[in-house]
C-alpha cells in the first residue's frame, strides 16, 4: 500500500535529481563557452532515467533471455560475451550517459559549445525541473490530504 | 551532485571573465601610450582561459591559464618634432588595436551576463526546491 502511495514521488525524485545534474552539465558550457579547446558535454535524459528507473528495455529483454544486463545496461546474448566497461550505471546521480555534443559550426580554437543551443537546453531544462518540483509538490499535496481525510 | 556547484563553476567563469575585461581596459587605456626613446612601449596583452575540472565530470569551471603579451610589431609613426622621436624621427606607439579590443570587451560583457543568468536561474531553482512540499 504505502509502496504504492510513494512509488510515484520516487519516479519524480529521479528525474528530479537528472535534470539537476543536467542543469549543471549545461551551466559548465556555458561557463567555458570562451575557453579554447573545450568539448560540450550533454546529459541524455531519456537513457539517464531508464536507467535510474530501472525501466531499461534491454534489462527486460536480458531477462527473457536469462543473462544479466552488463554495468552500462547493455545485455548480453552469450556467457562469453565481453562485457562494455562503462561506467557503473544504473543509480541517480552518476555520470554514466554522459556524452559529447556535436559541433554545429567549426571553430577556430576547437571550442565545440555553441552558446545559442545551450541556453535554450538551459532554460527548456529550468522549465522541466520547476515542472517535476510541481508533480512531487502535487502528489504530496494529495496524499497529505487523503491522510487528513478532510 | 546537487545544482551548488552551479555557483562555483559560474563564478569561476565570472571571475575568469572580469579579469579578461580588466586587461582589455589596461590595453584600451595604453592604447595611444608612446614608448620612450628605448623603442619599448607597451605590449597589448590578452588572458589564456582554461578548463578546471570541479568535483566530478560533469562540473567543469574556468580560470586565467596566463596573460600572454602580443608579439604584433609596435605602431611607429613618422613625427620628428615629438620630444619622444629617436634619431630617424619615429616615435614608437603600443602595438594595441583598438577595435579588437572593443570587439574582446564586447565578447567578455556577454559571457559575463551570460554566467549571471545561469547563477540566477539556479538560485531561483533551489529556492524553489526547498519550499517543496509546502
Amino acid at each position: 500500500m504505502i509502496a504504492n502511495m510513494v512509488g510515484t514521488l520516487d519516479f519524480d525524485s529521479k528525474a528530479l535529481v537528472l535534470r539537476a545534474e543536467r542543469q549543471r552539465i549545461i551551466a559548465s558550457n556555458i561557463a567555458n563557452a570562451d575557453t579554447p579547446g573545450y568539448a560540450a558535454r550533454d546529459l541524455d535524459f531519456k537513457a539517464a532515467m531508464n536507467d535510474a528507473s530501472g525501466s531499461n528495455q534491454n534489462i527486460a529483454m536480458a531477462t527473457a533471455n536469462g543473462s544479466n544486463p552488463g554495468s552500462n545496461g547493455l545485455a548480453t546474448a552469450h556467457a562469453r560475451h565481453i562485457r562494455l566497461p562503462g561506467l557503473p550505471g544504473g543509480t541517480v546521480g552518476t555520470t554514466s550517459n554522459l556524452a559529447y555534443t556535436s559541433q554545429s559550426q567549426p571553430t577556430a580554437d576547437s571550442n565545440s559549445v555553441d552558446l545559442d543551443r545551450e541556453r535554450a537546453n538551459f532554460a527548456d531544462n529550468s522549465v522541466r525541473y520547476e515542472a517535476t518540483l510541481r508533480f512531487i509538490n502535487g502528489r504530496s499535496k494529495t496524499l497529505l490530504s487523503a491522510i487528513q481525510g478532510q | 551532485m546537487s545544482m551548488f556547484s552551479i555557483f562555483s563553476v559560474s563564478g569561476s567563469a565570472i571571475s575568469a571573465q572580469s579579469q579578461r575585461l580588466n586587461v582589455v581596459a589596461s590595453n584600451l587605456a595604453n592604447a595611444d601610450a608612446v614608448a620612450g626613446p628605448d623603442g619599448k612601449g607597451y605590449k597589448g596583452r590578452q588572458v589564456v582561459f582554461e578548463t578546471v575540472p570541479m568535483g566530478s565530470e560533469a562540473s567543469a569551471g574556468v580560470k586565467v591559464n596566463a596573460i600572454k603579451e602580443s608579439q604584433e610589431p609596435m605602431r611607429k609613426m613618422h613625427n620628428p618634432a615629438h620630444p619622444s622621436a629617436d634619431a630617424e624621427g619615429y616615435v614608437t606607439y603600443s602595438n594595441v588595436n583598438p577595435v579588437e579590443e572593443m570587439v574582446n570587451m564586447i565578447s567578455a560583457s556577454r559571457s559575463y551576463q551570460n554566467n549571471v543568468e545561469v547563477m540566477n536561474t539556479a538560485k531561483t531553482l533551489l529556492l524553489k526546491t526547498l519550499q517543496m512540499g509546502q
